[in-house]
């Protein structure tokens, strides 16, 4: 049947242009004698947090681009970076494969993962392979308490992070009792229990604790359940796609609490989503404000020119791109067992902090700051001082 | 008690939407024993779909109520389309084919799908318009608000609207006669073709109202809405007993009760050994239970009657 032969000649052609998308993977220089570099990136660019993961592919991707318009020259030759970027799904399985991907790709560095769920796992990876991680928003205090040498983060942890929460909702908010649903992944699960942990410390009592996950789209039953509690505050340890509808359906139940999540809720879709169930929210994020920083604003005014509104965690991969090439520039090696010993102890003025690691790869000091939507618009109330590193 | 009553609305209304995608699944399984994994991911391109045409006409200045009834038409209209080109292109060309490859036709046209509607809607979420003032009303101390009224009444009428469909009118007894038998259907000069390419269309047209539904209840649209949406659905369909249209209908209502319940209850009753976490393998472990001692599903049919 001729048709057939058709039909088959069809997929092969298909199958063809797939596989030429596929990087070409030649190693060391281009034609015109430049040094190749390559970067690897992770995040979810597929799933219901893809949003954030494009985010941060264009804040790494920038900062590349950035670094190629400069002409950087290590080590005496002028470097061409190039950016792998991969789609790890949010799913941690899918990570290590992304991971393993990534070494074989002979990367000099990995910016990534966004999740804490998947930085972890991929990291041992890393480290075996004596590859550099720098993970713009892995939170979860696990993350660089495994020892390995080559896991670094350019954002305060989640027991930094949550300990600022925790006694501003205690303190600041008077809030008496308190409940907390989180959505049982690495980051969720870990800034709700150090949330509880600075909370109580402060006087307040935790009347419920209940779950959903990083999927789910209807919250009315633990809501409800929270409701009989009669708490005065409401956490929500996780990301904008649950945090919002929860805001949204928190008001249809007729709760009134204050709402309160962290950095994954501190996002402008927050307020798409939670219309005007949003007002009066609060969230936090790790660092000052963008325009307070040098160098901030004209980050935000370039990044949204080329790509549209900042959604939460692209000025942190700019960073750590800059940071990853700083040391790279210092040692005169993209070689990551070259570079990583300048990287521990560089001290760089990024966009989001002057950042500087202490000796498990977290981020020295780290001020966080508290905001709440006000007429529509997340606004900052408070930058909470810095705050010595976790103890453990 | 109020609490009680709260947990029971949120049950049904979620419930009813389980059921009216639960609907699709059991139509298609019926008719042809073959599991339409597409078919979450239709009910999102429904909601897509509505979207896009609801903020349009809305822009163009539409009265809301013209711009409402539009949208709800234009998006069953595209599912209609759509379901009829799935069968079409991905299932027809299988039929006589071991049960197994249409079943991973299936779940590649969800795949392909939902990276269609990336690339259409992009990756970050929508919201949708609040088209109504949506007043809640106070009932026995639990809140219950006009939208999931309307979700609630709006689905039972198209389930009841179906089941005439089916058991009153010529083409409900060809869907039925080519679900007994298609060979003796066909002989009997049933136009099988047609027959599937209809209920194809008329579960797809299904999933956009209960895409608009969702959307309008959550107040969002996203291209990846359609997967859990869809697992939750096919289980609703196996727990009511696939390929019966009373089962879909038992499945979902009975699966929206049992989450809600298994979310609010657990944690009283195993003294805060299992929490609200364990709400999803509670609906399934009711699942195994009810397919242990009724294979087929709360109202299926016994197999040996299909054979």
């Amino acid at each position: 049947m001729p048709l057939v032969s058709v039909r088959s000649l069809l997929f092969v052609t298909i199958a063809m242009l797939l596989l030429g998308c596929e990087k070409s993977t030649t190693t060391g220089s281009n034609m015109s004698g430049e040094l190749i570099v390559r970067i690897g990136a992770s995040a979810p660019l597929t799933g219901p947090q893809a949003h954030l993961g494009k985010d941060n592919e264009n804040g790494t991707r920038m900062a590349i681009d950035d670094a190629n318009a400069k002409g950087i020259v290590i080590g005496g030759r002028k470097v061409h970076f190039e950016l792998i970027s991969e789609d790890d799904q949010a799913d941690p399985k899918t990570a290590t494969i992304v991971a393993q991907k990534l070494v074989d790709n002979k990367v000099s560095g990995v910016i990534g993962h966004m999740n804490s769920g998947t930085s972890i796992p991929a990291s041992k990876i890393y480290s075996d392979n004596g590859i550099v991680q720098i993970s713009p928003s892995a939170t979860a205090v696990n993350y660089t308490a495994q020892g390995f040498k080559t896991t670094f983060r350019v954002m305060a942890n989640d027991a930094q992070q949550g300990r600022v929460l925790g006694e501003y909702a205690a303190k600041n908010l008077a809030a008496k009792y308190i409940a907390v649903i989180d959505d049982r992944t690495a980051y969720g699960q870990g800034l709700a229990d150090e949330f509880i942990k600075a909370a109580k410390a402060n006087g307040a009592q935790i009347v419920a604790h209940e779950y959903t996950n990083d999927k789910a789209m209807d919250f009315t039953a633990v809501l409800t359940v929270v409701k009989g509690k009669k708490p005065d505050l409401l956490f929500y340890g996780g990301m904008v796609p649950q945090a919002g509808p929860m805001a949204k359906q928190l008001k249809a139940l007729a709760l009134n609490l204050k709402f309160m999540t962290g950095d994954g809720g501190f996002t402008p879709e927050f307020i798409n989503l939670a219309g005007d169930a949003a007002e009066g929210a609060y969230a936090s994020l790790p660092g000052v404000t963008l325009d307070k920083m040098p160098g901030g604003k004209a980050f935000s005014d370039r990044f949204v020119a080329k790509y549209g509104p900042i959604q939460l965690y692209a000025p942190y991969c700019y960073d750590a791109v800059n940071v990853m090439i700083a040391a790279m520039q210092k040692t005169g090696s993209a070689d990551p067992g070259k570079y990583l010993p300048a990287l521990a102890n560089i001290s760089y003025d990024g966009v989001t902090a002057k950042i500087q690691f202490d000796e498990k790869g977290d981020l020295k000091g780290g001020a966080i700051t508290v905001y709440q939507v006000l007429n529509g618009k997340w606004q900052p109330l408070e930058t909470l001082g810095v705050i010595a590193p976790a103890a453990h | 008690m109020e609490i009680f009553l709260q947990q029971i609305i949120n049950g049904l209304v979620q419930g009813s939407v389980y059921a009216l995608v639960a609907l699709g699944y059991t139509m298609v399984y019926g008719i042809l024993g073959l599991i339409n994994f597409a078919h979450g991911e239709v009910v999102m391109i429904g909601a897509m779909l509505a979207l896009s045409a609801l903020t349009s006409l809305l822009g163009m200045g539409a009265p809301p109520a013209l711009a409402l009834l539009l949208s709800i038409g234009l998006a069953m209209l595209g599912c209609m389309v759509l379901g009829y080109s799935i069968e079409r292109i991905a299932y027809r060309p299988l039929r006589h084919a071991p049960r197994l490859a249409p079943l991973i036709t299936a779940i590649g046209v969800s795949i392909v799908l939902q990276n269609l509607a990336m690339m259409i809607w992009g990756r970050e979420y929508h919201s949708f318009p609040q088209m109504i003032a949506n007043h809640s009303h106070t009932f026995g101390g639990a809140i219950i608000n006009d939208i999931q009224i309307i979700v609630f009444v709006l689905a039972l009428a198209i389930m009841a609207g179906l089941m005439v469909v089916v058991h009153r009118t010529r083409l409900g007894r060809a869907m039925r006669a080519v679900a007994e038998n298609q060979h003796a259907a066909q002989l009997m000069g049933v136009d099988i073709n047609r027959v599937i390419s209809i209920t194809f269309m008329l579960g797809s047209a299904l999933a956009a109202v209960a895409g608009m539904m969702i959307s309008a209840s959550y107040g969002l649209a996203h291209y990846y809405m359609g997967f859990l949406l869809g697992l939750k659905a096919f289980t609703a369909a196996v727990l009511g007993g696939i390929g019966n249209l009373r089962g879909a209908m038992l499945g979902g209502l009975l699966l929206g009760l049992i989450e809600s319940l298994g979310a609010g209850y657990i944690g009283d009753f195993t003294g805060g050994f299992f929490g609200s976490n364990y709400q999803d393998v509670f609906a399934f472990f009711v699942l195994i239970i009810v397919l242990v001692f009724r294979p087929s599903g709360l109202l299926g049919e016994r197999l040996a009657e299909r054979a």
